[in-house]
C-alpha cells in the first residue's frame, strides 16, 4: 500500500525525463545512498568492507563498463580485464612518476589511458562484427597482459611485476582504513554510475541501442556508426580502467598483470549476463551475486556439508554452479536479475491486486 | 511543380557479383509529388531505393538530389541531405521503446554534445525536451500515443510499420522513401496508411517515392508512376498514361509475349 | 636455412593440432550456427575421461569406446538442455550459453577425475626420423596422418551419407530444412557427437604430447584465430588456418621473440587474425554475404 503512484501526474517532458519518476522511488534511492554513505561505515566490520563491500562495488563498476559496450551498444568483448589492467597500471605510474599528484586525478588518468587503449582495439569493430570482434578484444586481453609483464617499466621494475597502492590521501584525509577504502570506492562508483545512467538515457545512449539493434538502419537515419562505436569503446574502457585502479588501490592493495587475466574478463561478462544486459541496476545485482555466491557456498559446505564435500572440490562445484546459472538465466530470464526486480516492482505497484 | 526536380536519377546501373540488378535507369521526381515504383518481384525496386539513400553504391550513373549531383551516396550523407526511408522488412530498433525509436529519427537535429548530456549541463536538457516535443508531434500525427512506451519488438506488424514511418518523419525529410509500406496489411489498414502518406505530403510538403504492389492503392495515391521489369525501366508517367501503356501491361501484368 | 625448415615443420605440426580443435568448431557452427566456446572443454573432458579409464586398468579400445559413448551422451544432454530451449535466440546468446557450458564441463571433468596432470602413452615412439635430410618426430607424423584420415572420414560422412546431406541442408537454411522434414534436433545431436569425437582425437594427440591437464581446454583460444583465417564454415579452411597459425607463431617466437621479448605466442595469432580480418573480413574460404534490407 505504500508503493502507490495515484495522484502523481507527470505534467512536463522535463518531469518525464527524470531517472525516478515516482517520489517513492526517489526517496527510497536517497535513503539507500544515505545508508551506504553514513550508516554503513559505522556498523560495518573489516571483513565486510574488505571481503564483500569493496569487491562488490568495484565489480559493479566493471560490470557497468562492460554493460555499456555489450548490453547497450551490442559489441561483445572478452577483453574487459585488459582495460582494467591498463587503468590500474596507468594510475599507478601516474602516482609514482608525478610527485604528490592527487589520487583522484590518478584515477581519471587511469580511466583515460584505458579509454585510449579501448579505442585502439575498438577500431576493428568498424569492419568486423559479432564473433569476429571477439578476436579484437581477445587480442587486447593477451597483448596488454603480455606488455605489462614483459616491460618492467610499467611496474617500476618490481622484480615480480607487482604494483602496490600508494597512500590513499585526498585533501589530507587518509582513506587507508577499511572503512575509508569503502567510502572512497563508494564515492567513485556512485559518481560514475550517475554519469553512465545519464549517458544511456541521452542521445548517445539511443545511438548505442540503435547500433545494437540494427546497425544498417542506424546508418540510414544518419547515426554516425564510427563515432558511436568508438565512443562506446572509449566510455566503457574508461569505466573499466577506473574499476581496475580501484581494484588495485582500494581492494587488493597489490596486484600483478595476471590478476587481470581472461578469467577476470569472463567474471565480468557473467556479472552482466546474470545481472541483466542493458540495465544499470543489473550490474549491481550481478556483482552482488557473484561476490556472495562463493561465500555462501563455502559457508554452506563448512556448516552443513562438512565431510561430505571435499574443500578441494568447492572450486569445481562453484564453476559448475556458475555455468549452470549462466545457462539458466539465458534460457529463462535473458534480462537477468534486473528484470526480476522490475517484475517484482510492478507487482508491488498494484498490490494487493494481482493484475 | 518546381522548376528543378528534387530527385534525378541518370543512367543508374547496379550489379551483384556480376548479376545485373538495375540496368541503365533514369527518371526524375518533382518537388512535392508522390512517385510510385512498381514492377514484379525482383525487378530491382528495392535495390533502386538502396542506391538513392546510399545503402548500395551504383556501378554507373549519377544521382541528382536537390540540385547537387553525386556519383554515389553514402547513407549518412543521404540522411543529412534529408532523405529518410522505411524498409520492406521493418528495420526498427526492436529493443527500444516507440518513443526512443522516434527520437532516434531526430538524431541529426540534436545540437548538444554527449559530454553536455552526460553531465546535464549546457544545452542538454533544453535540447532533449525540444526533440521530445517534436517527436511527440509526430507520434500524435500518426496516432501511436498509447504505445509510446511499449517496446517496439512486442508490437503487432501493422503498428511497427507505422512506428517506422514515424521514425522517418521525425527527421523532417525532404524526400521520403517507402519500401512497401502496406505489405501484408488488410484493406482497412491500407487505407489508413494511404491517408497517412497523403497527409504527410500535404502537411509537410514531403516528396514521397514508394514501392507498392497493390495497383489500386498506387493509382489512387500517386502523381507519378515508374514501372520496372528485370532491372529496366519499362514505363514512366502519370497513373493514367502508365495504365494504358502496352509495354507496361505486357511486363507487369504478364500478358502474352 | 635448415633451422628455419625445422621451426617451420614444428610449427606446421602444432598447427595441425589447432586444426583438429577448429574442425570441431566448424562442424557445430555449420549445423547450428553456434559458436561453441565449449569445444576446448570437450577436448579436455574426453581426454581426461579416456586417460582416467586407462589408468584404472581398462583396456585401450574399451576406454576409447566408453569415452566415445560419454561424448555422445554429452551431446544428447547439450541438445536437450541447452540448445533446444535456446532455439531462435540471437547467436550471441548461444555463444554465451556455450561459455556457461564450458564452465560446467570443466568443473565436472575436474571434479570427477581431479586436477593433476596425467601422462598419456599412445605407444607411438617419439624417436626422430630422418626424411630428406630433416629430423621429423614419428609421433608428429602419426598425428598428421591421423588428422588426414579424420578429414577424409568427415568429408565422406558429409558428402556420401544421408546424414551428411541433411546436415548440409541444415547448414544452408534451417527453415527450409525443417520444411522438407529434416529433424533439426537429431542433426544437432549428431553433429555435437561428431564434434565430441573430433575433440577426443584431438585430446588424445595433444594429451600424448603435453600431458592431459587443464590447459588442454585453453586450445580453444588458439582455435579462434584459426577459424578467423580459415573461415567459420570450411573444414579445409580450418586445416589451412591451423597450419598458418601454427607455423607463423613458431616462426614469430623464434625470430621476433629475441627482438621484442619472449612469450609472444599468446597474442601473435590474434594480431595475425586481426590483420586478416581487416583485409578479408570473411576469411580465406568464407564468402561475404550480401546485406539485404
Amino acid at each position: 500500500m505504500i508503493y502507490r503512484e495515484s495522484g502523481q501526474f507527470i505534467t512536463s517532458y522535463q518531469a518525464d525525463h527524470r531517472i525516478f519518476k515516482l517520489y517513492q522511488q526517489r526517496w527510497a534511492f536517497y535513503a539507500l545512498l544515505g545508508f551506504a554513505f553514513v550508516i554503513v561505515p559505522f556498523i560495518g566490520n573489516d571483513y565486510w568492507f574488505s571481503a564483500i563491500l569493496i569487491p562488490f562495488l568495484v565489480l559493479s563498476l566493471a560490470g557497468l563498463g562492460l554493460n555499456l559496450l555489450t548490453g547497450y551498444a551490442g559489441q561483445i568483448s572478452l577483453g574487459s580485464a585488459a582495460f582494467m589492467a591498463v587503468g590500474a597500471f596507468a594510475a599507478y605510474n601516474f602516482q609514482v612518476r608525478i610527485e604528490g599528484s592527487p589520487l583522484l586525478v590518478g584515477f581519471v588518468f587511469g580511466g583515460v589511458a584505458a579509454a585510449i587503449v579501448g579505442v585502439i582495439f575498438g577500431l576493428p569493430s568498424l569492419r568486423i562484427k559479432g564473433f569476429y570482434l571477439l578476436v579484437s578484444t581477445l587480442a587486447a586481453q593477451f597483448f596488454v597482459t603480455w606488455v605489462l609483464t614483459q616491460f618492467g617499466w610499467f611496474s617500476n621494475y618490481n622484480a615480480s611485476g607487482v604494483i602496490s597502492a600508494p597512500s590513499l590521501l585526498i585533501l589530507g584525509h587518509d582513506f587507508s582504513s577499511p572503512a575509508g577504502r569503502y567510502l572512497l570506492t563508494l564515492g567513485v562508483v556512485t559518481v560514475l554510475a550517475f554519469f553512465a545512467r545519464n549517458i544511456v538515457r541521452s542521445e548517445l545512449g539511443r545511438h548505442w541501442m540503435a547500433v545494437r539493434d540494427m546497425d544498417t538502419a542506424a546508418a540510414v537515419i544518419g547515426i554516425p556508426i564510427l563515432k558511436t562505436k568508438l565512443l562506446a569503446f572509449a566510455i566503457s574502457s574508461f569505466l573499466l580502467g577506473i574499476a581496475g585502479a580501484l581494484w588495485a588501490f582500494t581492494y587488493l592493495g597489490t596486484v600483478e598483470p595476471h590478476g587481470f587475466d581472461l578469467s577476470r574478463s569472463f567474471q565480468i561478462l557473467f556479472i552482466i549476463i546474470i545481472g541483466g544486459m542493458g540495465s544499470i541496476l543489473g550490474n549491481f545485482l550481478g556483482a552482488a551475486f557473484i561476490v556472495l555466491l562463493p561465500i555462501l557456498l563455502s559457508n554452506l559446505s563448512a556448516n552443513f556439508l562438512a565431510g561430505v564435500v571435499d574443500p578441494g572440490q568447492l572450486e569445481n562445484l562453484q564453476k559448475i554452479i556458475f555455468g549452470a546459472l549462466i545457462i539458466f538465466f539465458l534460457i529463462k530470464e535473458p534480462n537477468g536479475l534486473a528484470r526480476l526486480w522490475q517484475l517484482f516492482r510492478e507487482r508491488a505497484r498494484i498490490w494487493p491486486l494481482r493484475f | 511543380m518546381g522548376a528543378t526536380p528534387l530527385l534525378e536519377l541518370q543512367r543508374i546501373s547496379l550489379s551483384f557479383k556480376g548479376v545485373k540488378a538495375i540496368t541503365d535507369i533514369s527518371f526524375t521526381v518533382e518537388q512535392g509529388e508522390i512517385c510510385a515504383l512498381i514492377g514484379p518481384n525482383g525487378a530491382g525496386k528495392s535495390s533502386l531505393l538502396n542506391v538513392i539513400n546510399g545503402v548500395y553504391q551504383p556501378d554507373q550513373g549519377l544521382i541528382g538530389f536537390n540540385g547537387q549531383r553525386y556519383q554515389k551516396m553514402q547513407s549518412h550523407q543521404a540522411a543529412v541531405q534529408g532523405i529518410a526511408r522505411t524498409f520492406q522488412n521493418i528495420a526498427l530498433f526492436k529493443g527500444m521503446s516507440v518513443l526512443d525509436n522516434v527520437l532516434t529519427g531526430r538524431n541529426l537535429k540534436v545540437k548538444s554534445s554527449w559530454i553536455e548530456q552526460a553531465f546535464h549541463i549546457g544545452r542538454a536538457l533544453a535540447d532533449e525536451i525540444k526533440q521530445r516535443q517534436k517527436a511527440e508531434e509526430i507520434i500524435d500525427f500518426l496516432r501511436i500515443n498509447q504505445w509510446r512506451n511499449s517496446i517496439v519488438g512486442t508490437l503487432p506488424y501493422g503498428l511497427q510499420k507505422r512506428v517506422e514511418l514515424a521514425r522517418a518523419l521525425a527527421s523532417e525529410p525532404r524526400l521520403l522513401l517507402l519500401d512497401e509500406p502496406m505489405a501484408g496489411m488488410n484493406r482497412e489498414e491500407k487505407s489508413e496508411m494511404s491517408a497517412f502518406i497523403l497527409d504527410t505530403q500535404r502537411e509537410f510538403g514531403t516528396t514521397v517515392v514508394l514501392i507498392e504492389h497493390d495497383i489500386g492503392v498506387v493509382m489512387g495515391l500517386s502523381d507519378h508512376v515508374v514501372v520496372l521489369d528485370y532491372g529496366k525501366k519499362v514505363g514512366d508517367g502519370t497513373p493514367d498514361e502508365v495504365r494504358k501503356s502496352p509495354e507496361v501491361i505486357a511486363a507487369y501484368l504478364g500478358t502474352t509475349h | 636455412m635448415e633451422f628455419f625448415l625445422e621451426v617451420l615443420t614444428g610449427g606446421l605440426l602444432a598447427g595441425l593440432m589447432y586444426s583438429l580443435v577448429a574442425i570441431g568448431f566448424v562442424l557445430i557452427y555449420k549445423a547450428s550456427g553456434v559458436f561453441n566456446f565449449a569445444q576446448g572443454s570437450m577436448v579436455l573432458f574426453s581426454a581426461l575421461t579416456f586417460v582416467s579409464l586407462l589408468e584404472r586398468g581398462v583396456p585401450f579400445w574399451v576406454s576409447f569406446a566408453v569415452t566415445l559413448l560419454t561424448m555422445i551422451a554429452l551431446a544428447w544432454a547439450i541438445e536437450r538442455v541447452v540448445l533446444r530451449p535456446l532455439v531462435n535466440r540471437p547467436p550471441i546468446t548461444l555463444f554465451m550459453a556455450t561459455l556457461g557450458l564450458s564452465y560446467i564441463i570443466e568443473g565436472v571433468a575436474q571434479a570427477m577425475w581431479g586436477a593433476q596432470v596425467h601422462g598419456l602413452e599412445l605407444g607411438i615412439s617419439d624417436a626422430p626420423l630422418e626424411i630428406g635430410g630433416m629430423l621429423l618426430s614419428q609421433f608428429d607424423l602419426f598425428s598428421a596422418a591421423t588428422a588426414g584420415i579424420l578429414v577424409l572420414f568427415l568429408s565422406l560422412l558429409f558428402n556420401k551419407t544421408r546424414i551428411g546431406i541433411s546436415l548440409r541442408a541444415v547448414a544452408d537454411d534451417q527453415l527450409a530444412a525443417l520444411a522438407v522434414g529434416i529433424k533439426l534436433q537429431r542433426i544437432w545431436m549428431i553433429v555435437w557427437a561428431v564434434a565430441g569425437f573430433v575433440g577426443l582425437v584431438a585430446g588424445l594427440l595433444w594429451g600424448a604430447r603435453l600431458g592431459v591437464q587443464f590447459s588442454l581446454s585453453l586450445v580453444v583460444l588458439k582455435a579462434l584465430p584459426v577459424l578467423i583465417i580459415g573461415g567459420f564454415t570450411s573444414i579445409g579452411g580450418a586445416i589451412v588456418g591451423g597450419l598458418i597459425i601454427g607455423a607463423s607463431e613458431k616462426l614469430a617466437e623464434v625470430y621476433l621473440g629475441p627482438i621484442i621479448g619472449g612469450g609472444i605466442e599468446n597474442w601473435f595469432p590474434y594480431v595475425l587474425a586481426l590483420l586478416f580480418l581487416l583485409v578479408r573480413p570473411a576469411g580465406i574460404f568464407g564468402e561475404r554475404a550480401i546485406e539485404r534490407v
